[in-house]
């Protein structure tokens, strides 16, 4: 087997390694499933879809980001974090089906420090909503959405 | 021997490949834009109510060295660089430089109460979309503009920076005199 060989055993026993890791911090970050997790870049499509076919989808941030920039169609709830936008949230929810989707976003900060969207996922997920989604905003709302030239709007 | 060539360069390919999705994915590190070369951006002037009720208007502070820093309450990289902000104010103060505090809450209550839990010792303004807007969209927390002696911009900052990045900033640009 030779240099090679052992190196080649290295390097696989790294990626193993480095691919835990990858899924312990994407874990850590909040724990929501990565299945229901959607990606930016999935949201955006179905944005292009017919309106009748296209998810709810909640903001649960923070007012003054919202009316900078938020995504076209898309409601403002109020933070997650805090009871009141938590009762608000479902309030808006408790007459939908269960089978509605719906995805939840808010773009504050990094993924990882987000205080908003644990509380929104686990709140609907209590209230048996099946299609809930999380949209994964990797930094915030600005670099992961705005910047990279998807459709937002603004105002309330 | 072929194939342990083949399966050392997969497994390398598999390396890069993990090492970028973890940095991607693991966020939270600051992004730096820093203005020092080019045409030096004049911050945009704005007057916010302070907490207690009094204005403050960005272009009375001509003259010092100033940290404009976007943050919430809720933010929890914004709260974790606030003690470091209170002691680089205490610090620095006598050089002129001075720390404004722009909250991006939705209400002041929040921010009341931790600017005495936490014992602020420079002001805090409740900032607003519009305020948002005129820094080129303050979509995301913690981002801070270090402005030097004439009200130009000379560091953006985007996430959570470390202090130490910042005090530097801050030292080399006490050397700079007001036009």
């Amino acid at each position: 087997m030779g240099v090679t060989g052992t190196l080649a055993k290295l390097a696989m026993m790294l990626a193993a390694v480095m691919s835990f890791a990858v899924r312990d911090v994407v874990g850590q970050a909040a724990p929501i499933p990565e299945a229901r997790q959607i990606s930016v870049e999935d949201l955006v499509k179905s944005l292009q879809t017919p309106e009748k076919d296209r998810p709810l989808i909640i903001q649960v941030g923070s007012h003054v980001l919202y009316s900078q920039a938020h995504i076209p169609g898309s409601e403002y709830i109020g933070p997650a974090s805090s009871d009141a936008g938590i009762q608000q949230l479902r309030k808006r929810v408790e007459s939908l089906s269960r089978t509605k989707v719906i995805v939840l976003y808010c773009g504050c900060c990094p993924w990882n420090h987000c205080p908003n969207v644990k509380p929104a996922y686990e709140a609907l997920q209590a209230m048996g909503f099946r299609n809930l989604k999380v949209l994964y905003i990797a930094n915030n709302f600005g670099a992961d959405w705005v910047d990279k030239g998807y459709p937002s709007a603004k105002g309330d | 021997m072929r194939s342990t060539k083949t399966w050392a360069v997969v497994a390398v390919l598999a390396i890069l490949f993990g090492a970028r999705l973890f940095f991607t994915r693991h966020n939270g590190a600051s992004r730096t834009a820093t203005l020092k070369s080019g045409q030096p951006l004049l911050a945009p002037d704005f007057t916010l109510p302070q907490l207690d009720g009094q204005t403050l208007r960005l272009s009375s502070y001509r003259g010092k060295v100033v940290l404009l820093d976007f943050w919430a309450t809720w933010c929890v990289p914004c709260r974790e660089q606030i003690p470091h902000f209170i002691e680089m104010q205490d610090k620095y103060r006598a050089e002129g430089f001075e720390i404004i505090g722009v909250s991006m809450d939705d209400g002041p209550e929040p921010v009341r109460s931790f600017f005495q839990q936490f014992h602020m010792n420079y002001p805090v303004v409740m900032g607003n979309a519009k305020i948002g807007e005129l820094y080129g969209g303050v979509l995301g927390l913690p981002i801070a503009f270090l402005l030097d002696r004439n009200g130009r911009v000379y560091a953006k900052h985007i996430g959570a920076t470390t202090p130490e990045t910042i005090e530097k900033e801050v030292v080399a640009l006490f050397e700079t005199r007001q036009s």
